[in-house]
């Protein structure tokens, strides 16, 4: 069988790139599919800690089953946003969104 | 190793190859179709891991909906005429604190005692059991995740409609 360690392995790995996506990244899109990444790695340790910790519960399925339902509205929040501001600026360049900045 | 650890270890190189490819491609719309890969191999390993609904849901609602949702926002803010600019400082930086967190998180994952492997007899969770649970211990988290997706709905509506007056 798998190894727990792997699979969390496999999970960081997986978070560190979203990670990354998100900071080296100026684009929105690729900003937003970034934490969409981490979501997911999140999701596999739930997932993994539900089969192996306790796999009479799954309480790690219903948790998961909760995170994609509000990564999903995120994400549908988040292009309107990016609509928006594309709109408003003519840009998806998180840097050009600066009109709040201190 | 049986065939589903094999099926593990291939759909998880999958997974982090498109994670990689998400990372260090410099096309937006080569990056959503690297995510597409990325999450199609979480989809598996969700299935090798024994929640076969989830990886349905998985597939049915990212490789379905969420990268085709992102490839239209692509679309309408026109991603093809602003190509991500090169002389980006902070990729330096981001490559040192994902590499730094991916460090930490490993040494961590390696010194910690975990159980082995899956229990004995451990059973693909069925899709009826999961119903159930899902409307009666976790019903009151249930209606408060629909009262967010109705939230979510009307609000981005409402963010993305073209001003009228």
């Amino acid at each position: 069988m798998i190894p727990l360690e792997h699979v969390l392995i496999v999970a960081a790995a997986l978070f560190s790139l979203g990670l990354y996506t998100v900071l080296a990244r100026r684009h929105a899109v690729l900003v937003l599919m970034g934490i969409e990444l981490m979501l997911n790695a999140v999701n596999i340790n739930f997932i993994a800690f539900a089969g192996y910790a306790d796999p009479e519960n799954f309480t790690g399925q219903i948790f998961a089953i909760f995170v994609i339902v509000v990564a999903v509205a995120e994400v549908g929040l988040a292009l309107a946003i990016i609509l928006r501001l594309f709109r408003l600026r003519a840009t998806a360049n998180l840097d050009e969104a600066d009109s709040m900045r201190w | 190793m049986t065939g589903i650890d094999l099926a593990f270890y291939v759909l998880a190189g999958v997974s982090i190859a498109g994670g990689l490819g998400l990372a260090i491609t410099r096309s937006v719309v080569h990056g959503a179709l690297f995510l597409i890969l990325a999450l199609m191999g979480v989809a598996g390993v969700f299935f090798t891991l024994l929640a076969d609904f989830l990886a349905l849901v998985q597939v049915l609602l990212y490789a379905g909906g969420v990268t085709i949702l992102m490839l239209f926002a692509m679309m309408l803010t026109q991603v093809r005429e602003q190509p991500e600019a090169t002389n980006n400082t902070q990729r330096p930086w981001a490559a040192v604190a994902s590499l730094g967190f991916f460090g930490a998180i490993t040494a961590a994952i390696v010194v910690t005692p975990w159980p082995r492997t899956l229990p004995e007899g451990a059973q693909h969770v069925e899709f009826v059991d999961i119903a159930g649970t899902l409307f009666t211990r976790w019903a009151v988290p249930f209606e408060i995740a629909s009262l967010l997706l109705l939230v979510a709905l009307i609000g981005a509506i409402i963010v993305a409609r073209e001003a009228t007056e």
